[in-house]
Formats: structure tokens, C-alpha cells, sequence
């Protein structure tokens, strides 16, 4: 099948880019063809080939549109969605950039890269240029020709003996040869935060093999020891990405997405307060333990994800039942309170205030306040870890809508809550958990206490 | 067009029946039987009717080494089920159904594509494709781009490199990987009618010639009822359960 003629819009080492026009009304594309005269890179079929693989399979906002692909006498040629947004490596070139602004673009890549997990692709290739910004804020990814396909064959990791990816972001797992994990993904994100934060590089540039392995043993400055106004919550976010070992990082990227959307919320660890590098004894104890190291066994993304799930839990701090606190609480250490990516968000809706006294900003703030007490008073006995529970308070007169729309924002994988039986509320609103279920994109948990009442 | 790839169905007439009714109802236009139709089960005159009928109206069915080995001939190769087996079905076919046997094809060759029951280096030896000096050996011996066989059990999928031996893959139930049309591939379908990868539910393929893809089905069957015949026809017992473990 022939191309479609095209423009040239830019001259890649491993393809070329060609825009073209559109019927009207449709989107905008745009036609690759892989570099395959003499002295290209071999890697250039073999990534063309897996981007065909892989894009045919994909779908969702976060990834240009696979239109047609086929073979003409110039080679052969993929068709795709042209991507109207900026690309991230024109933010990076103005980093460093103020810390709410690197949340927003992180955080959108960040949502982008586990919607790629959530359909079982790692992307191993994460870096400003691959990343593009929808006017509307949603993060694309593109080129997936190092990308790994969980379900496909792995077309790249048997072409080469060495680790394909960029050295500026390549993972100490990927260096050791495992492309399976999703987390080296949340790696590369940390070292883009990083950039767009420092406007520097955590591990340079290097080349050779060699100099990449030193980030198996030796961590980045930290942050703020390059851009000291930065906030230690930042950093915290930063350098838990940035973990050697990626049971260290974030589960999900989802986790990620969520903690940069709620900065107030990340517990800090001695990660915020470090202001150099570890010392020769703790770069030393590293290295040796990098020998020998094997590699985890491999999950696919799904799989990874299914054990790091994102629980909302609706909690009415008003609520004085004992029993159906508890019944919650036992849902949800039946949904599997041990898994270590697990994480817990505790929501609490309070109604608003009546009229004329909204504005009483000090009265407003102690409600507040005391809700929050309320719930992590309520999250006590699960023992969670800090890293495993966040709390969040709102305000809505329709509680419904709140979680559903909090569900929605940040991954949420199930929703568990309470069903109020004999609520005088349920009279005016309905039931908020019918509500929920039906209205739901994920798994809703309603729970009841074993008493009947009358 | 997309065509239903079945294998080694050896006399398992449920699971037969409840891979090409799983297959139609995905479309397939057309249907290949890779050998390996008779032998260890105990249905081998209703199968044979069955695949002897779809190949009068265009299906494609190649000969298998216990296809083969019911026609005559020493078994000194084969371990002592399969022997028994053997025996127990020369005895029951007809002169029909032998003719049909002794018809079919070992191997088949039309344009990209090629199908056999075994290596098709040396087509009636029976070479098990069980690994990539095997596997490059049949690249080799065609100009084919798409292999198609069966005679392993387990389901797995070889593709060549540009430089180098041939990399193994080993296909998900359910998900299409797309063939590239820039390696050649050797497709190993698993066993419809008698599993060996621990997991006893039926296994066919289905190749997609418009997408480039091919998808490997599980296809649950009364593995019961397919064992309770062959422990009542007198077959070894290990017959039986071995559908049932799907080992």
C-alpha cells in the first residue's frame, strides 16, 4: 500500500517525520518512516516494528492514534494521529521551573505513563521528547521503539545483548537487563521531575556502560542542593523515584500523579531534609550489594498493578456507628490491607455551611482541621504506613458526586463505603452509595454492619 | 479470511467438536488440521468423519506420525500408551477411513505460508521443533515466511532475527500478537486433544490473514466425558487422566 504524500517535519537519527494533510473535519496526521539506508542504525527496524506492534494495541488520550501502517517503495511507513500540544522538551529547556508548575507536567506524565501500564506496556524510553502536552493539560507519550509490550513478543530485548534507553534516564534495572518492571518507568519520571525542577541532569549525560552503572550505587545531589527554594516535598517525590531499587520508588505512577496533585500531604521522609549526596560508606555498601543482584521475577504491568491498588474509602466523620466503622474497616482488610503498593485514601465529605457563615475563614479551617483528625483517628487501627494512607477533606452538598469525581482524578482502582441505612440525609439526597456504584468507572465495595435494623 | 489452526486432536472428539464451534463463532472462513488426527483417544472413526468432511468442502489436513503409524508398520518409536493406542485404532479403522489417511499430505505449501505436523526439514521423521536449531533448520529448507505445525502440545511461537538463531515466544491465550512481516515465523499450535502444558482446556489458533495476527484460544471442553470413553474402550487408564491434569 502506497503512503500518503506528506512534508518533511523532521529528520530523526532512527526515522522521519512527514505531516499530512487531512480530510477536513479529521485529525490531523502524521507519517514515520523508519531510517534504513546504509549506515543507519540497525535499532531503527526493529523499534519501527515495535512501535507497529504496540500502538495497534493501545488506546486511551495518552497516545497518538495508530491509522493505517503498510509498505511502498520508499519502505514502509506507519500513519498516525499528529499530536497538537508542546513538547516537554521545550519545558525543559526553561527549567528550572517553579515547583507547582513541575507537579502539573509531571504529574500529567505521570497519569499518561500508568494508563500505559493499566494496558500492560512499560515504555522504557521516558524523556522530554517523547513527552508532548495537549492544550487541555493531558500528557501524551510517543515513540514505542523501545517499548515493552508484557503480552508480545520482545522484538528489542532479543535484538540487543546491551540495554536499549537513553542514558540520561535509563534505570539501574534496566541496566542489570530486565525490562519487565513498570517501575522504571516511575524511575524516568523522577529523573524528568528532576530536570524540570534543577533544570539539571540527576545522573548526566554518559555514554559508555560503565559510566551508566555508577547510578547503581551513587544517588543524584539532591534537588534542593542545586535549587535550594525548592520545596521539601518536591524532593521527597523526586528522590523516591529516583530509588535504586524500585521496591523503594512508587508503586504506580498513579501514586505519583496522586501525591503531586495534594503536595501537602506526602509524609516527609529523611529524603526531603538531605542536602548531599550519601556519603563513601553508603556508596560503598551499595555497590558491593549491586553485584550479584538478581533480577525480580518479571510481572506484566496489569499484573504489577493489581497488587498496588488504590483504595478510596468514603468515611462521614459525623457518623458515630461503632459497629459500621469497624465493618468498613474489615472490608478493608479483607481487600488485602498487606499488599505492599497498597494505598488507602480516606475521604470525608462535609456538607457545607449554611448560609452566612461560609465566610468565616477561621471556623472553615478548624472543621477542616478536625475532620482530617476525625479520620486519621478512624485509620488507626489498620496500622497502615505513612506511605499507604493519605486523608483528604471536602467540602460538597453532594457527597456522590465528590467521590465519584475524586475516583476519577486519581486512579482510584475500588471505592469502599458504607450504607446508610436510616440516614435522615438519604431522605433529601438519595442514597449516596447506589449513587456511587452505578455511577462508578471502577470496583465499588458497600458495606454493611451485620445488625438489622428495624 | 481468518483460518482455525487445530493440532494434534489424537481421537478427542469433545474437545475437536468445542474448538471448531469456538472457531466459527470467531469468524473462521477456513480450516487447517496439522496432523496427529487419530491415536491415544477414543474416538477416532467420528473424528475422522468429521475433519474427512470439512476437507471435501476445502479444509486442509496434513499427516501426523500417529496417523501414519495406524496405517502399518513397526512402532518400535513410540513409548507403550501411544503403542497400545495405535493398535486399538488399526483395529476399528475401515478401509474409508485408512484411504483418507493414507491421502493426506505430510506437508503443504501455498505462498507465504507452509504447514506440516513436524519439522518440515525432513517431512516424515517427525522432528520436534523443540528448539531454534530445529526451528532454523525448517527456515532453511522453505522460502515460506509463516510455518505452520503441531506435534510438540505445547503451544509456542519461534521468529527469526536478522542475525542469529530464531527467538522462542510463548503466545497468551487470547491476545493477537501481530505476525511483522519483516521475520518469518514459526508458529507451534498446541495439542486440541491432548494438552500437555497443565492446562487440560483445548488449544487452537487462529490466524487472521487481513490483521497479520495470530491468537491462541483455550477452549474449555467435557474433558470428563472424553476420558470416561477411553477408560471404557479399554485404552491405557494413563490416557484418561492425563486429559483431565491436562499434562
Amino acid at each position: 500500500m502506497n503512503a500518503p504524500q506528506g512534508t518533511l517535519l523532521h529528520e530523526g537519527g532512527m526515522a522521519r517525520l512527514y505531516a499530512v494533510d487531512a480530510p477536513a473535519g479529521e485529525m490531523p496526521r502524521l507519517l514515520k518512516r523508519p531510517r534504513l539506508e546504509f549506515g543507519s542504525h540497525p535499532g531503527c527496524l526493529v523499534g519501527f516494528e515495535m512501535e507497529q506492534m504496540i500502538l495497534g494495541r493501545l488506546a486511551g488520550p495518552h497516545v497518538p492514534r495508530l491509522l493505517a501502517a503498510g509498505s511502498d517503495d520508499a519502505g514502509p511507513w506507519l500513519l498516525m494521529e499528529r499530536i497538537a500540544g508542546e513538547s516537554f522538551a521545550a519545558m525543559a529547556a526553561r527549567a528550572p521551573l517553579a515547583a507547582g508548575e513541575v507537579a502539573r507536567l509531571v504529574g500529567a506524565a505521570a497519569a499518561a505513563v500508568h494508563d500505559l501500564h493499566r494496558q500492560n506496556v512499560i515504555h522504557l524510553d521516558i524523556k522530554p521528547e517523547n513527552l508532548l502536552l495537549r492544550a487541555d493539560g493531558t500528557a501524551v507519550l510517543i515513540d514505542f521503539g523501545l517499548a515493552r509490550h508484557a503480552e508480545l513478543p520482545d522484538l528489542v530485548g532479543e535484538e540487543f545483548r546491551l540495554p536499549a534507553g537513553s542514558g540520561i534516564a535509563i534505570s539501574p534495572e534496566q541496566l542489570a537487563g530486565n525490562r519487565s518492571d513498570p517501575r522504571s518507568d516511575v524511575f524516568a519520571l523522577g529523573v524528568l521531575a528532576y530536570r524540570l525542577a534543577t533544570g539539571a541532569l540527576p545522573f548526566g549525560n554518559p555514554a559508555s556502560r560503565l559510566a551508566m552503572h555508577r547510578r547503581l550505587y551513587a544517588d543524584p545531589p539532591p534537588p534542593r542542593a542545586l535549587a535550594p527554594q525548592l520545596p521539601p516535598w518536591l524532593q521527597e517525590a523526586i528522590l523516591r523515584c529516583l530509588e535504586i531499587h524500585p521496591e523503594a520508588r512508587y508503586p504506580t505512577a498513579a501514586q505519583l500523579a496522586h501525591d503531586l496533585a495534594h503536595p501537602d500531604r506526602i509524609p516527609l521522609t529523611d529524603r526531603a531534609a538531605r542536602r548531599e549526596r550519601a556519603g563513601p560508606l553508603a556508596v560503598v555498601r551499595r555497590w558491593l550489594h549491586a553485584f550479584g543482584r538478581a533480577a525480580p521475577a518479571p510481572a506484566t504491568p496489569a499484573g504489577h498493578l493489581a497488587h498496588a491498588p488504590h483504595l478510596l474509602v468514603a468515611v462521614d466523620p459525623a457518623d458515630e456507628r461503632e459497629a459500621l466503622a469497624e465493618a468498613l474497616r474489615a472490608a478493608l482488610r479483607r481487600a488485602r490491607v498487606a499488599e505492599p503498593g497498597l494505598r488507602v485514601t480516606l475521604m470525608g465529605v462535609l456538607a457545607p455551611l449554611p448560609f452566612g457563615e461560609e465566610s468565616d475563614p477561621a471556623l472553615e479551617h478548624s472543621r477542616h482541621t478536625a475532620a482530617l483528625i476525625a479520620l486519621r483517628h478512624w485509620a488507626a487501627p489498620l496500622g497502615l504506613a505513612p506511605e499507604a494512607l493519605r486523608l483528604h477533606v471536602e467540602e460538597a452538598g453532594d457527597p456522590a458526586s465528590a467521590l465519584l469525581a475524586y475516583a476519577a482524578a486519581h486512579h482510584v482502582d475500588r471505592i469502599v463505603l458504607g450504607a446508610h441505612g436510616h440516614s435522615a440525609l438519604r431522605r433529601y439526597l438519595g442514597s449516596v452509595s447506589s449513587r456511587v456504584v452505578a455511577e462508578a468507572a471502577c470496583s465499588v465495595t458497600v458495606v454493611r454492619t451485620g445488625e438489622r435494623t428495624a | 479470511m481468518r483460518t482455525a489452526l487445530l493440532a494434534d486432536i489424537h481421537s478427542n472428539l469433545e474437545a475437536l467438536e468445542a474448538c471448531l464451534a469456538h472457531a466459527r463463532r470467531r469468524g473462521a472462513g477456513r480450516f487447517a488440521f496439522l496432523g496427529d488426527l487419530v491415536g491415544y483417544g477414543a474416538d477416532p472413526l467420528a473424528c475422522l468423519d468429521i475433519i474427512a468432511g470439512m476437507v471435501e468442502e476445502g479444509a486442509l489436513a496434513l499427516r501426523g506420525n500417529h496417523d501414519e503409524a495406524c496405517l502399518g508398520g513397526q512402532l518400535e518409536a513410540m513409548h507403550f500408551a501411544a503403542r497400545d493406542a495405535i493398535y486399538w485404532t488399526r483395529e476399528r479403522l475401515g478401509p474409508r477411513h485408512r484411504e483418507f489417511l493414507a491421502g493426506l499430505p505430510l506437508i503443504h505449501e501455498e505462498g507465504e505460508r507452509c504447514f506440516a505436523h513436524a519439522g518440515m526439514d525432513q517431512p516424515g521423521r517427525w522432528i520436534y521443533a523443540s528448539d531454534a536449531h530445529t526451528v532454523a533448520r525448517s527456515f532453511e529448507a522453505s522460502a515460506a515466511r509463516l510455518f505452520f505445525t503441531g506435534h510438540v502440545h505445547e503451544p509456542q511461537l519461534y521468529f527469526s532475527m536478522p542475525a542469529g538463531l530464531p527467538r522462542p515466544f510463548r503466545p497468551v491465550p487470547g491476545v493477537a500478537v501481530p505476525l511483522s512481516e519483516f521475520r518469518r515465523w514459526f508458529v507451534i499450535v498446541g495439542s486440541a486433544g491432548q494438552p500437555r502444558d497443565g492446562n487440560p482446556a483445548a488449544c487452537y489458533a487462529l490466524y487472521d490473514e487481513a490483521a497479520g495476527t495470530l491468537t491462541h484460544h483455550r477452549v474449555p471442553y467435557d474433558c470428563e466425558a472424553a476420558a470416561q470413553k477411553i477408560l471404557a474402550a479399554g485404552l491405557p487408564e494413563r490416557l484418561a487422566w492425563r486429559l483431565r491434569s491436562g499434562t
